[in-house]
């Protein structure tokens, strides 16, 4: 029982990651339809703008969470404008393919910039942990929990309830008549991709001091946001946070009571499962037109 | 009838070829070398490739091998076995090494080794300890490192010292991880040490609270753990978050003890950890004199302190490879591999010599390098009490 306790706690935290890597792409990739493999990368990106304002520049961790989020809204607006704008009315197939080059670039310059020798970010939390009961938790983590949390509510009211979001919302349902109704969609696939890779940025900054910022630390997580997306359904903000967590605790206790060394199989067998079952997603309600 | 430019043409030709077989003579000697240069392990790889160079320069500096220099060809792994194999295939085909060493990680070495026989090259396997490497019969590979059942008998006379009763083991799930527990535990039940769970992760995870977890409940007083300094150092982090009380072992000699008290901190206090190089007192190695002039060597070039329990197997496996060619006389890979038999050196680690291991007629070289153990105390690596009393 205190062992179940402890894994579920565990699988809650590492879901709660899960989440915030799956929001951004759900974004980029159900709304938008462009098959981000490159979102692991936004996510290394936001690792190493936290490594530099920490560990090189020794600003505080809030300044440097903001530096990383801001690098990674820049980033994806320079990839929007620059590679996918050109594309705009070519199939995904293409954008796909385009978005692997720029996976494969974007390594090897993080490669080339940073080495390849795992990078510790310092973080100002103590490192004793918070004991309640049968469980611990180190504080580094509980924060990580919060402002995750705090920036998926955030995303979900922007996308739900503000002119912004109705815009994306529309632009992404039927461009041509958002165009008519005055919605600037040149800007708002922009501002999307922007803040999808924010997102990841974000959960890059946020995770990099729990973990090691290296160049391959994208992969996983490109990895896990697409399993996260798929879960929840596309496009599906409050489907990738409950995604995200079903598949963090679902990880945790296969390797907790089935076998570590399958933790990751355990993952995909559920996607496996849901993806015969409910191909538009567990958390999709009905099936969306448009 | 041959006219005055034909004529000129076949003299340039034959000039140009002349050189050519001059150049040929000066040519420098290439070794080839396979690390993980980037992915999870890439800080190892780079450290190995790090004292590789060193080596290389050394031997340059006193007139390279019979007169003409040592030139290293090196690959990045990308921490992958089949990076591992199409590494060893450039080498050979492309570069035309007559030699190789490699390939860090048991299964990248294991992946790269079907390459070596279909060619006919050796490799000098500087890292890997899963024992399958020297049992599988091939007979182009020589290895310096330990395997983990020679590294388990190295720690055996400590068993008892450390007071070790009920052990558990975590490792990565490749070839070098799963060795180690078999290996470790064939010793430990031995001994009469009682063994508990024995849980894996993927070499690219970051996040171990599960297995942690469930080792936390089997209440032992040992945790054997099997992994490069990476996940190490994020496992002491995390077994300190779960508040995971245990004697902590490392095996496999990629521990880094300076790197884990810089990056895991207090989380690193009182663990043991086999070393194959004790950098902190180079005195106490071997050939005491050697290993000072490395670790000389490598901070006077700005490596970084932590990486030397790695970098010591990039030189000693170059100035095995250079002694091979030079006691060959040639950088023919037939004749290198009949050499590295007769190879008798000092390096680094201790004395190199290769003894035969695997299935008879197609035996690999397997040396008997030195083992030691060190622990963290006070945030410094120090012999443990039951050494240091001598």
């Amino acid at each position: 029982m205190e062992q179940l306790l402890q894994h579920l706690v565990n699988g809650l935290v590492l879901g709660g990651t899960y989440a915030l890597l799956g929001i951004g792409l759900t974004l980029i990739f159900g709304l938008m339809n462009v098959v981000n493999f490159a979102h692991g990368e936004f996510y290394t990106l936001g690792a190493y703008a936290a490594f530099a304002a920490l560990g090189l520049a020794g600003l505080d961790f809030t300044l440097a969470l903001l530096g990383a989020i801001a690098a990674g809204a820049l980033g994806g607006a320079l990839c929007e404008v620059s590679l996918l704008r050109p594309l705009r009315h070519e199939s995904i197939d293409t954008t796909m393919l385009v978005m692997i080059g720029l996976w494969i670039a974007m390594q090897n310059g993080e490669l080339l910039v940073w080495g390849g020798v795992a990078k510790s970010i310092p973080h100002p939390f103590p490192t004793a942990p918070l004991v309640l009961g049968p469980v611990s938790l180190a504080p580094l983590r509980l924060f990580v929990l919060v402002v995750a949390a705090a920036l998926i509510a955030a995303s979900y009211l922007l996308i739900q309830r503000t002119k912004l979001g109705r815009a994306m919302r529309a632009t992404f349902q039927d461009a041509e008549t958002s165009a008519l109704m005055g919605v600037p969609i040149e800007r708002i696939h922009t501002a999307t991709f922007a803040f999808g890779s924010a997102l990841a940025a974000a959960a890059g900054a946020l995770l990099g001091p729990i973990f090691l910022a290296y160049p391959s630390m994208g992969d996983l997580a490109s990895l896990k946001a697409f399993s996260v997306v798929i879960l929840g359904g596309l496009g599906n903000v409050p489907g990738a946070t409950l995604g995200g967590l079903l598949l963090g605790v679902a990880e945790e206790l296969g390797a907790g009571y089935v076998s570590s060394g399958y933790r990751d199989a355990v993952g995909f067998l559920i996607i496996i499962v849901v993806l015969v079952l409910r191909p538009a997603g567990i958390f999709a309600r009905a099936e969306r037109i448009g | 009838m041959p006219n005055r430019w034909t004529v000129l043409v076949v003299l340039v030709v034959a000039a140009l070829m002349a050189a050519t077989v001059f150049v040929e003579a000066q040519a420098p000697i290439k070794l080839g070398v396979i690390q993980p240069l980037s992915g999870p392990v890439a800080a190892s790889g780079n450290y190995v490739r790090m004292g590789a160079e060193i080596a290389r320069d050394w031997l340059n500096a006193k007139g390279g091998i019979n007169g003409r220099k040592v030139e290293l060809v090196i690959e990045d792994n990308k921490s992958d076995p089949k990076e591992a194999a199409s590494a060893a295939e450039k080498l050979i085909v492309r570069d035309k090494v007559p030699a190789i060493m490699g390939a860090w990680g048991s299964s990248m070495t294991l992946a790269a080794m079907p390459k070596l026989e279909e060619y006919g090259v050796p490799m000098v396997v500087e890292t890997s300890s899963a024992a399958t490497i020297t049992k599988r019969g091939n007979p182009w590979i020589f290895r310096i490192s330990p395997p983990s059942e020679m590294e388990a008998l190295g720690l055996e006379p400590y068993v008892d010292k450390l007071g070790v009763k009920r052990v558990d083991f975590l490792a990565v799930n490749t070839d070098w991880g799963r060795g180690a527990i078999g290996a470790f535990g064939d010793m430990l039940k031995k001994r009469g040490v009682a063994v508990g769970a024995a849980e894996f992760m993927e070499q690219s995870a970051t996040d171990m609270n599960a297995q942690l977890t469930k080792i936390k409940a089997t209440g032992g007083d040992t945790l054997f753990l099997t992994t490069a300094v990476e996940q190490i150092t994020l496992i002491m982090k995390q077994a300190q978050e779960q508040r995971l009380a245990r004697r902590i072992v490392t095996t496999g000699g990629s521990s880094s003890p300076t790197q884990l008290i810089k990056q895991a901190g207090t989380a690193a206090e009182g663990t043991y950890h086999i070393v194959f190089f004790m950098p902190w007192f180079p005195e106490a190695m071997p050939d005491g004199k050697l290993a000072k002039a490395f670790v000389d060597e490598w901070a006077k070039r700005g490596h970084p302190f932590e990486g030397l329990t790695e970098g010591f197997r990039g030189h000693d496996g170059i100035a095995t490879l250079a002694e091979a060619v030079k006691l060959a006389g040639q950088d023919d890979p037939k004749a290198v591999r009949d050499a590295l038999w007769r190879v008798n050196l000092m390096g680094v680690n201790g004395p190199i010599r290769f003894e035969k291991d695997g299935p008879s007629g197609k035996e690999s070289g397997q040396s008997r390098p030195s083992i030691f153990v060190v622990q963290i105390r006070d945030g410094k690596v120090t012999l443990p009490d039951f050494l240091a009393k001598k």
